[in-house]
């Protein structure tokens, strides 16, 4: 009882040191933000008080640079049910089924601890989702990694991959799809985007706003502990060369934890317990705890002697700024709490009353009989500091003429290269680690344009994919941003899906500088056209600044989250030639453009020019087309063409079914090298038994859609009219063997 | 039939399991608590089914083979009664006791998500009567813990008395270390207990059971069992 008195007094002291300068520039505020806080309550804020303040209005928590911004995107429709604002977006997917879904980045504590930094990225994604009520039915991830020659991008691979799989497969979602590419930008800082997407009943969704007075706060999950203190803050800021240093600051996972209380939660949410729910993530209790009062108009005490505390001598300042891992706040109905503490008991999880709601709209804290904390919760939650920031915006760089980009020696043999590099390489590797098939419902695995899983039974199906081309999004930030919708939406497309929404995951440098938010402020626009264009409303999403190291930002990568739905999984098309002598159809207008592209940047070694332009009004048309091929069964095969361009695609869906092709050579208008790695936007390749191509042919024309015959399905090699055929088998055996030679140290690193 | 799956905390396969097993047998299987010291009454089939009980935090299946409802369990398959136990359900069996070995890292130390073949070595069994000997399926795995071993005795006695039910195998049967993807002892995917009654395998059956999700190659062991238990009842 002696040290415990000792302790109190001790936290109390701690609690009311001299706020220096210094003091308030390590809790990652500026001056004037210093300023708004003394102006606001009037006085000197308590540490505890300043502690919360910077949780709650450093950028990870209130998007202070990029809420303006944000406010632009399209974020309706009539199968909307909750956009952007509440722990993940909710649409409507009909039969009285909700999908659930956001996407969200680890970023800053991915790179310092790889493992524990993409284990929790995927344990709060988790729970952002089944905070609504949603049970989780698949994870993607977007995964951006430094030059294959860096000497710490083996080492972010391999545990990124194992910490992803290590949560997901213990939790017991599939993981079913994402990408992965490697520049020399994310060489100092890596980037770990997971999106979750679950499923609800339409009529039972959960959100954060408390209602009523005097109502009980219930703390649920793990215990607090001294870890993660300040992440939020650290993904606030950019890093240096101290930033192993910050290595205390990750939390680390558990998901077994996780899954318990994923299950806790459901069967509470089942017995209608529950009047408001939200996850402590970023800066834990404080954010919860805020977000639940603002929301609802309400003000919030919490006693933090009831906080469960994994170690003993917690301050206050540590438990309101512990990111302990999978931890809820709830809301509860006065007269379920009993029947709701016996649920979570039964799971083996703390369940504890730790404050109620109040009419004051103020943030009270205690902790051993003293008040640590009393602050307007409106102001720091809903109402905190937001910024116009300036910006510039770069000049579009000039096309480049396809005639005056080097062609190769052969066409053949820039393909066998090209399908060996690292960003187009079979990423096999990575998704077997992954658990893709857990809950019997993976209709698509990994590989394909988009993962499609079957929803309950069926005979329903979500498509899903993640998507952006960083290098586009460089060159031209308004293209680039439209770019990465588009072929999200074609992605979702070529599967047969209908595209219904998406979450972005908005990654860039350091805000302050005027040329990064140019970036940001361009991807942003370019979203907002695609979107509106495509009726293909942002519902959730995530912003992670300040990803630069020493000065240097990464590529701007607005990675985009698409879920699309099929009203029958079993018309999926798939990407794998179907048959020997169908007919191979390219689908939209190919010009050769060679600006960005992969052809150009890792065969010639040159990275310029302006991305391909992306025509909107073409896109819709060609994908409805596309879509309408697959439904009615004419097309059996089909794959949108991105990264690599046409020769790629066709190879892809080459080697994805053993069968080979014979290819007409390319037109005499546009040079070789051009027509089969040119990226050209809106297009898909579709494959057409030989009995229906006139009829398929007649009604693009007539829907005055570009349909071209390339050549015919059959043999195991791909040959090119005129050039040296190339063996399936072979090209296979490149495109499978690179990633795993690399990540055994064996190849020496390519360029 | 009648099924009882167990469900111990962590467990996460334990939905697909009892899917599956309402699919080819039309009957709702019992999900059993861990905390539980019965099995319902006219139990005749147990499934311990797939997951990271516990977390797999201490070695795998350690804590839920000391579970309460594993007493039960014992009794159930000492009279005779069916056990599967599938994945991290084969590694609470084995620390239980119920099957000899262990279940170590797999050779190249990563977990694997992926389709394989296996090899039925004899259809004389409850848990294979749906194959014929020899027959090669396709069914995924997705561990990082599968290898199989045991001492030289052991596995001398497994293979005398053809209590291996499955092995890991190219697409023709033969056996090639470079399908045995974990590194298991004679490319040992599944076994029995001496009586013949308890089934450990490491992949999935219960994945590949429906043409539109992947395969339908699992169905023959569920099969098998409905077959047996139907008979029996």
């Amino acid at each position: 009882m002696k040290t415990a008195s000792v302790r109190k007094d001790d936290d109390v002291l701690r609690n009311k040191p001299k706020i220096t300068p210094q003091l308030v520039a390590e809790h990652g505020l500026k001056p004037e933000e210093y300023q708004r806080i003394l102006d606001l309550i009037g006085r000197e804020p308590t540490l505890t008080e300043l502690g919360i303040f910077s949780a709650m209005w450093n950028e990870h928590c209130s998007y202070k640079s990029s809420k303006v911004h944000l406010r632009t995107l399209p974020t309706k429709g009539p199968w909307v049910i909750q956009g952007p604002g509440e722990n993940a977006g909710v649409i409507d997917i009909g039969d009285g089924l909700a999908c659930i879904f956001k996407m969200e980045s680890h970023n800053h504590p991915s790179y310092i601890e790889p493992y524990q930094g993409a284990a929790t990225g995927v344990g709060g994604i988790l729970r952002d989702v089944f905070t609504m009520g949603a049970r989780p039915i698949a994870c993607l991830n977007a995964l951006s990694f430094g030059d294959v020659t860096h000497a710490k991008t083996r080492h972010l691979v391999s545990g990124v991959v194992a910490g992803i799989g290590g949560y997901g497969n213990s939790f017991g979602v599939p993981t079913v799809g994402g990408s992965v590419r490697f520049h020399t930008r994310y060489d100092g800082n890596c980037l770990v985007n997971a999106m979750a997407v679950g499923l609800a009943k339409k009529d039972g969704i959960f959100y954060a706003a408390a209602s009523g007075v005097g109502m009980p706060i219930v703390y649920l999950g793990s215990k607090t502990g001294r870890d993660g203190i300040h992440g939020a803050s650290m993904a606030s800021a950019e890093f240096d060369d101290k930033s192993e240093e910050k290595r205390p600051t990750v939390q680390v996972g558990d998901p077994f934890s996780e899954k318990l209380l994923l299950e806790a939660c459901l069967e509470i949410m089942a017995k209608d317990c529950v009047i408001a729910i939200q996850d402590m993530g970023a800066a834990g209790l404080t954010c919860s705890a805020v977000e639940m009062g603002a929301k609802g108009d309400l003000g919030v005490t919490l006693d933090l002697d009831k906080v469960p505390t994994r170690e003993t001598g917690m301050s206050a300042y540590e438990m309101m700024l512990s990111e302990s891992q999978e931890r809820m706040l709830m809301v509860l109905k006065p007269e379920k709490e009993k029947e709701a503490e016996a649920i979570f008991r039964k799971w083996g999880l703390d369940f504890a009353v730790v404050g109620e709601t109040t009419p004051s709209k103020r943030f009270i804290v205690r902790h051993g009989g003293d008040v640590m904390a009393d602050l307007p919760i409106k102001e720091l939650g809903d109402q905190a500091p937001e910024y116009k920031r300036p910006f510039v915006t770069g000049a579009k760089p000039k096309p480049v003429e396809a005639l005056a980009v080097e062609p190769p020696a052969s066409i053949t043999e820039a393909l066998e290269e090209l399908i060996a590099t690292p960003d187009l390489c079979s990423k096999r590797w990575v998704w077997e680690k992954y658990d893709h098939i857990i809950l019997g419902n993976t209709v698509q695995r990994p590989g394909g344009d988009a993962a499609v899983v079957r929803v309950e039974d069926g005979p329903k199906g979500l498509a899903l994919t993640t998507d952006v081309t960083p290098r586009y999004c460089e060159a031209d930030p308004f293209e680039g941003g439209k770019q990465a919708v588009a072929e999200c939406w074609r992605n979702l497309t070529a599967v047969g899906a209908r595209p219904l929404a998406i979450t972005d995951n908005l990654n860039f440098g350091n805000p302050e500088r005027p040329e990064i938010m140019g970036q940001f402020v361009g991807c942003v626009r370019g979203i907002a056209e695609a979107c509106k264009a495509l009726d293909f409303p942002v519902v959730s999403g995530n912003v992670s600044l300040y990803n630069e190291t020493n000065g240097r930002a990464i590529l701007p990568t607005p990675s985009i989250g698409g879920v699309g739905v099929l009203d029958d999984f079993t018309k999926s098309a798939t990407l794998a030639f179907k048959n020997e002598g169908d007919v191979i159809l390219l689908i939209g207008e190919t010009q050769g453009w060679l600006g960005q592209s992969l052809y150009l940047r890792d065969i010639c070694g040159r990275e310029e020019g302006a991305p391909p332009p992306v025509d909107l009004i073409e896109e819709k048309e060609n994908g409805d087309f596309v879509r309408g091929r697959i439904l009615d069964g004419s097309a059996n095969a089909a794959h949108d063409v991105s990264d690599g361009g046409l020769l790629i695609a066709l190879a892809e869906m080459a080697m994805a079914s053993g069968i080979g092709a014979t290819l007409e050579a390319a037109p005499d208008d546009i040079p070789a090298h051009a027509f089969w790695f040119g990226e050209d936007q809106a297009r898909y390749i579709i494959t057409v038994p030989a009995a229906q191509v006139d009829t398929v042919i007649a009604r693009a024309r007539n829907a005055g859609i570009l349909a071209q015959p390339l050549g015919t399905t059959g043999s195991e090699v791909l040959a090119i009219a005129g050039e040296q055929p190339l063996s399936v088998v072979g090209l296979r055996e490149d495109f499978e063997g690179w990633l795993p030679a690399y990540m055994a140290g064996e190849t020496p690193p390519s360029n | 039939m009648k099924a009882a799956v167990l469900v111990f905390p962590g467990i996460n396969r334990e939905r697909d399991m009892a899917r599956t097993l309402r699919l080819v047998s039309g009957k709702e299987p019992a999900m059993v608590w861990h905390a539980e010291t019965a099995l319902p009454a006219k139990t005749d089939l147990v499934v311990i089914p797939g997951g990271f009980s516990y977390g797999d935090y201490l070695r795998c299946g350690a804590i839920a083979a000391r579970a309460p409802i594993m007493d039960a369990v014992q009794a159930h398959a000492a009279k005779g009664g069916l056990v599967l136990a599938v994945c991290n359900g084969f590694q609470i069996a084995c620390e239980a006791g119920l099957l000899p070995g262990v279940l170590m890292r797999n050779a190249r130390l990563k977990f694997i998500c992926r389709d394989l073949y296996l090899r039925v070595e004899h259809s004389d069994s409850p848990f294979t009567r749906g194959y014929n000997a020899g027959q090669v399926v396709k069914v995924p795995a997705a561990h990082g813990e599968g290898n199989y071993t045991a001492d030289t005795d052991t596995i001398v006695r497994l293979e005398q008395d053809g209590r291996v039910l499955f092995r890991y195998a190219a697409p023709d049967g033969t056996l090639d270390p470079d399908w045995n993807f974990n590194g298991s002892v004679n490319s040992i995917a599944g076994i029995t207990n001496e009586k013949g009654n308890v089934l450990g395998m490491m992949p999935h059956p219960e994945n590949h059971v429906e043409g539109a999700i992947g395969a339908t190659d699992g169905r023959g062991l569920f099969a098998g069992l409905v077959d047996t238990l139907g008979k029996a009842a």
